[in-house]
């Protein structure tokens, strides 16, 4: 599915498609028309992919053809083996986790999922995990940290399940208890929000050494829709809501709320998912390399104080 | 809080009881809607003298209900939100400030103060929902975590009044990561291994359950408080269905296995004081 803004591109793309094909049956020289589209669509990319609008860049985190967390993890692991379930209650679906293999080195990868198609979606909740993914993502932490393995998270999800069962086994808890025991953490944590960062559902598994955006995703206290319904009484004001909440990853490193971006291929993460994978996989080694260099306890005092040192106020 | 005022039909005032109250105010629960004297309400700790609803108070009542006669040091009583997105929706971030502050005599939505309760030692936050909706930005993040670092430099336990609708949105990704912050400062104060007690009123959602609330030694709440992670409103949309009855409520988190018990705020500050003796 393509957006408002993607279609002017893709409409040049088919037209050159087009071109070369009918250069290919007629054997007529195009060259020139070519080379002219070819400029004019890499013009356009610029120019769009160079102004989007906040709302654009939530748009392109959620695009359908995005790369998710299992995407990412098959992409850049050698070997990769899932681990389920929290031990507790049930296994969810929303939220992935597992050992793999980068490039020789052990990691701890997890994440949530989103799904693919409508059966997909249904049964990763739309990226929504409930309390036990959370515990299961904890579960998963300490085994890493037991077993002396550096931490990626991949950040996605629009929150954490608003959901009657998610209440009655404590939601809330669950996300406090990752927050604080993360902080503890003796192995080197990066995490990645490769999509939608929202509130505390994305937080619940994004305290880490580094914290890193892709280009194209969005961090934040709460949706633009559900801003809008709530500030302006309306879901109309999503574009506004986006602007006012400052939530791309330009925005937040501005505010030293993150760590680092990743820069996505031009046009969006979707449509070089090979090299936006390796330039992910780069990231994490290029990172864990830095820090490598510290002890478990400067790590843990540095990663307290990067998040205490968050906040603005006057006195 | 609602006072009553005469005008309202249909409520008798006897008239001896007009006579004690020469300021003519009076208490209407909006509960049991009984009527009862101001003074009493307050002696009873601003809970119902008939069907025992806790009226939703502030940090100054609370301080009074807790605190050996009213004495306690404020901590940061000076720190005010700043407007670091320039925030505006329907009005400006700052103008809603300035005018809240105006409106409620507070600076933010949270207090901090340290004195004795019964004696012991005691570091209390106490949320104001008046400021707000209690709403959790770079000032509550931060009064908290100095609250908790007083804490850890004192020894002494700390108790956090809850009273939030959670996340200030006027303040984004920076009140996205007061969750962080206040849960990094309790585990300092859990590796210190000082007593942190988590006090959860009417209503505790959000963010705030979602990070220092939910984290206590000891969950304890109020009667009848709402608790929850998402509001009501917004899984009755998600799930399209009603809600079973007394969802969310303290004695439902109770029974779910969240907090460690449910205490009368009249019984509060004993029950409080003999806990923290109990550590001793
Ligand atoms: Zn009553």
């Amino acid at each position: 599915m393509l957006l408002d803004f993607e279609k002017p591109i893709a409409d040049l793309e088919a037209k050159l498609a087009d071109m070369k094909q009918l250069a290919q049956d007629k054997h007529v020289d195009v060259h020139t028309a070519v080379k002219f589209l070819e400029e004019s669509i890499i013009k356009l990319k610029k120019e769009t992919y160079q102004n989007l609008t906040r709302w654009q860049r939530v748009q392109l985190s959620r695009h359908s053809e995005r790369p998710y967390t299992l995407d990412y993890v098959y992409n850049i692991t050698d070997q990769f083996i899932e681990l389920f379930g929290d031990r507790t209650v049930k296994d969810d679906k929303a939220m992935v986790g597992g050992f793999g293999a980068i490039d020789g080195q052990t990691f701890m990868i997890i994440g949530q999922q989103k799904g693919r198609n409508t059966k997909q979606r249904q049964q990763r909740n739309f990226g929504m995990a409930n309390p036990e993914g959370y515990r299961k993502a904890l579960r998963l932490m300490k085994m890493a940290e037991k077993f002396n393995k550096p931490i990626v998270t991949f950040i996605d999800t629009p929150g954490a399940y608003p959901g009657i069962e998610a209440e009655e086994r404590g939601q809330g808890e669950a996300i406090a208890r990752n927050l604080r025991e993360m902080f503890m953490l003796k192995v080197p944590v990066i995490c990645i929000i490769i999509g939608e960062g929202a509130s505390g559902g994305a937080l619940g598994i994004a305290i880490g050494d580094k914290v890193l955006m892709l280009e194209n995703t969005w961090y934040s206290v709460i949706s633009p829709e559900s801003c809008s319904s709530i500030l302006w009484r309306s879901w109309e004001y999503k574009e506004q809501a986006a602007e006012a909440l400052k939530l791309t990853a330009e925005d937040m490193m501005k505010f030293k709320l993150i760590d680092g971006i990743i820069e996505e291929p031009l046009g969006g993460a979707h449509t070089d998912i090979n090299r936006m994978s390796q330039t992910v996989k780069q990231e994490i080694i290029r990172n864990l390399d830095i820090l490598n260099q510290l002890t478990p306890q400067e790590r843990i005092n540095l990663r307290i104080e990067k998040f205490c040192s968050m906040g603005v106020y006057i006195e | 809080m609602s006072w009553f005022t005469r005008k309202e039909k249909g409520i008798h005032t006897p008239t001896e009881l007009k006579k004690e109250t020469p300021d003519g105010l009076w208490y209407k629960c909006p509960s049991c809607k009984k009527v009862m004297h101001t003074r009493e309400h307050k002696t009873n700790a601003y809970t119902c003298i008939h069907c025992n609803y806790h009226e939703k108070i502030g940090s100054a009542e609370y301080y009074e209900l807790l605190f050996d006669k009213n004495q306690f040091t404020e901590l940061d009583a000076n720190m005010s939100s700043s407007d670091p997105l320039h925030f505006v929706d329907t009005k400006p971030y700052t103008g809603r400030i300035v005018a809240t502050q105006k409106k409620t005599n507070l600076k933010d939505a949270v207090r901090s103060a340290y004195g004795p309760v019964n004696g012991y030692d005691l570091v209390i936050s106490c949320m104001d929902f008046d400021f707000i909706g209690g709403s959790m930005g770079s000032v509550v993040g931060e009064k908290i975590a100095r609250a908790i670092d007083y804490s850890i430099t004192h020894k002494i336990p700390f108790l956090m009044i809850s009273r939030s609708g959670g996340a200030r949105m006027m303040e984004a990704g920076f009140s996205l990561m007061q969750m962080a912050k206040t849960s990094a400062k309790l585990a300092l104060l859990a590796e210190a291994k000082i007593p942190y007690i988590s006090l959860l009123t009417d209503p505790t959602t959000g963010g705030v359950t979602a990070s220092y609330a939910m984290l206590g030694d000891f969950n304890i709440a109020e009667p009848g408080a709402l608790i929850g992670f998402a509001g009501p409103r917004v899984i009755r949309e998600t799930i399209g269905k009603d809600l079973p009855k007394d969802f969310q409520s303290a004695e439902f988190v109770l029974e779910h296995g969240f907090l460690d018990f449910i205490v009368d705020r009249k019984e509060l500050k004993t029950k409080i004081a003999t806990l923290v003796g109990m550590l001793k």
